[in-house]
């Protein structure tokens, strides 16, 4: 007893209280998600009983693997093209915006910055049913189904760049573009061939963040998507997880997995490789405080 | 400018610098001006249609919502018959919005009680591990939140592997039925899906403790408890109420956690009855005026939230 009371009030001893919550809060946050991913590839239908290892959920099955059921391979291919379409509209609008709304001063760009705050922290719940009202009521260009769907995401991932690109802003100065203006650039020019370059890892960083966490999105992509042509992943899981599951399922869901982690991981070796040489870089923290 | 200034300098600047500066003043409002628009059109209209809907007509046919877009012919006609729907002896709103509450503050609550001692431990002890650990921390970002759902749903099943080890692995034949109408696995739930991103800004808040403060608390006789209760509770006031709002907003907004872990009625909160209601033809009014609510519950922790970051000079 005593030996335990001199443990607990030893100030050098190890937080092993501390570690141990860590270590079992990791295993319950992960465990499931990995054996989701080892079920994915059982020889039997079932999810729960291993019954062997095989691909037949990924591609073996002609009738029900991903690759050969067309319903999956299409939420599969749906999902990779919101997440580069969505991509391709957030990260220049954004970025722009950045720029924009950091460099201007007053009430309209200071109005502008706090609707796009407010457009972070909406639920996104309520963020997608106005967005169907939207979309439902009114004559616009957008259709339910790819392209209602990239607005949406566009409008709610817009701001990941801005807040990225913008803490990017405040550690670089004004000092380096204003040394090109001193020098005879425009003031275009020194945007485009000073700030823009050393802007490059924010900017990096966010494409990445925006397109892993476009392929993950479910609650917009439900509201706005059309026929069952227009669902993607998540939607698709959220359609046949209770009703009619099979490991293929889980074999989709994998694929999503290894998506993600590769555009992430792809990303963080980038932008290691960007900020190669600068002091103070401190690699996953500073990718992951955008996230 | 007084009299001794030298006044050269200043002209110098004036000169070399008044006609790009005259153009950057067009250049970062032409920058800007894209977002802004999008913001305006996607997100400040789409919220306006949410009032025209709620405060609109009903075709008497069709049953279709007839949106009215000029504030003075406004008629709070599906408001009051929602409101009316929720307290009261027709009140069959009222569970579910009293549910919401009660599921979204005992899961911030258990979140927070998981979020911090893990995030204090990285921030304070992870040491050389720290990348690894983080890397494990940011991990189910990168995972579907249907994913990480579909998982649980596996595991709960009438034969998962729950119910498997909790009978010893066939000693015992347990037929707990998880996924049925359980509020605490609703709740679980909800921990295990918001989790992470409370554990984020929390680490983000208590990474920027000097040590030497916590150091001093212990040099000056604070015990352990009084060091944490006196010290580091106080400040980290700020990252919890960041991290907490960051969860408890996207919960308020939730449907599919219930959908997925316990599709029952009884425990369903108000993300169902938006997500019930809202496809279903002379209910959108209904869906709208939920949507109304949940907006006007969460306008207030949005914008400390806002105000939060911004005095932080980061949103995330």
């Amino acid at each position: 007893m005593s030996a335990l009371t001199g443990w607990w009030s030893d100030p050098f001893r190890k937080p092993r209280v501390l570690q141990t919550l860590t270590v079992g809060y990791l295993l319950w946050s992960l465990l499931p998600v990995v054996i989701a991913v080892v079920f994915s590839f059982n020889a039997g239908r079932s999810r729960t009983v291993w019954q062997g290892f095989s691909f037949r959920w990924y591609w073996g099955d002609p009738e029900r693997s991903v690759w050969h059921n067309d319903s999956l391979h299409t939420a599969l291919t749906h999902t990779l093209v919101l997440g580069v379409l969505t991509t391709a509209v957030t990260i220049p609008l954004g970025v722009a915006f950045a720029l924009g709304v950091d460099r201007w001063h007053g009430r309209l760009p200071s109005g502008a910055n706090l609707l796009m705050l407010l457009s972070f922290v909406i639920p996104e719940t309520l963020l997608a049913v106005a967005l169907l009202f939207l979309v439902t009521q009114l004559t616009t260009p957008l259709q339910l189904g790819t392209s209602a769907q990239v607005a949406g995401l566009v409008t709610f991932q817009l701001s990941y760049p801005v807040v990225i690109v913008r803490a990017r802003l405040v550690t670089i100065g004004k000092q380096y573009e204003e040394a090109a203006v001193d020098l005879g650039a425009s003031p275009l020019g020194a945007v485009r061939r000073v700030l823009l370059p050393l802007l490059a890892p924010a900017i990096f960083a966010s494409t990445v963040l925006v397109f892993a966490d476009v392929i993950d999105d479910f609650v917009i992509v439900r509201y706005l998507s059309g026929d069952s042509s227009s669902e993607p992943t998540s939607v698709k899981i959220y359609n046949t997880a209770r009703a009619a599951p099979s490991p293929a399922l889980n074999a989709l869901a994998s694929l999503m997995l290894l998506a993600s982690f590769l555009a992430v991981a792809l990303g963080l070796l980038a932008y290691r490789w960007l900020r190669r040489g600068e002091r103070g870089e401190r690699g996953i923290e500073s990718f992951a405080a955008g996230g | 400018m007084s009299l001794d200034a030298p006044p050269e300098p200043d002209e110098r600047q004036d000169i070399a610098a008044a006609p790009p500066a005259a153009r950057t003043r067009v250049l970062w409002p032409v920058l800007a001006f894209p977002g802004t628009l999008w913001l305006v059109l996607l997100f400040l209209v789409p919220l306006y249609v949410v009032l025209a809907i709620v405060f609109g007509q009903i075709d008497p046919i069709f049953r279709s919502p007839v949106p009215v877009w000029n504030p003075v012919h406004w008629n709070t006609v599906q408001f009051q018959d929602v409101f009316s729907h929720i307290i009261g002896s027709d009140g069959f709103f009222g569970p579910a919005l009293l549910r919401t509450a009660v599921y979204v503050l005992s899961a911030s609550a258990l979140c927070l009680v998981i979020a911090y001692p893990v995030a204090y431990y990285t921030a304070r002890y992870a040491g050389r591990r720290r990348g690894l650990l983080l890397t494990l921390l940011i991990a189910p970002f990168w995972i579907s939140y249907m994913m990480r759902m579909l998982a649980w749903v596996n595991l709960l099943q009438n034969d998962g592997l729950v119910n498997r080890a909790l009978g010893l692995g066939g000693l015992f034949n347990v037929q707990v039925d998880w996924l049925n109408g359980r509020g605490l696995v609703v709740v679980l739930g909800l921990v295990y899906g918001y989790v992470p991103y409370m554990i984020l800004p929390l680490y983000a808040g208590l990474d920027r403790f000097q040590p030497h403060v916590l150091e001093a608390a212990r040099d000056l006789g604070a015990g352990r408890f009084d060091t944490f209760r006196r010290v580091t509770l106080p400040l980290s006031i700020p990252a919890i109420v960041a991290a907490v709002l960051l969860t408890c907003l996207p919960m308020l907004g939730d449907y599919f956690t219930n959908d997925l872990l316990s599709a029952s009625p009884s425990t369903s909160m108000v993300g169902n009855l938006i997500n019930n209601s809202v496809l279903t033809p002379g209910q959108t009014g209904q869906a709208g005026a939920f949507v109304l609510l949940v907006l006007v519950v969460s306008l207030v922790p949005m914008i400390i939230y806002v105000r939060s970051a911004r005095s932080e000079g980061v949103a995330s």
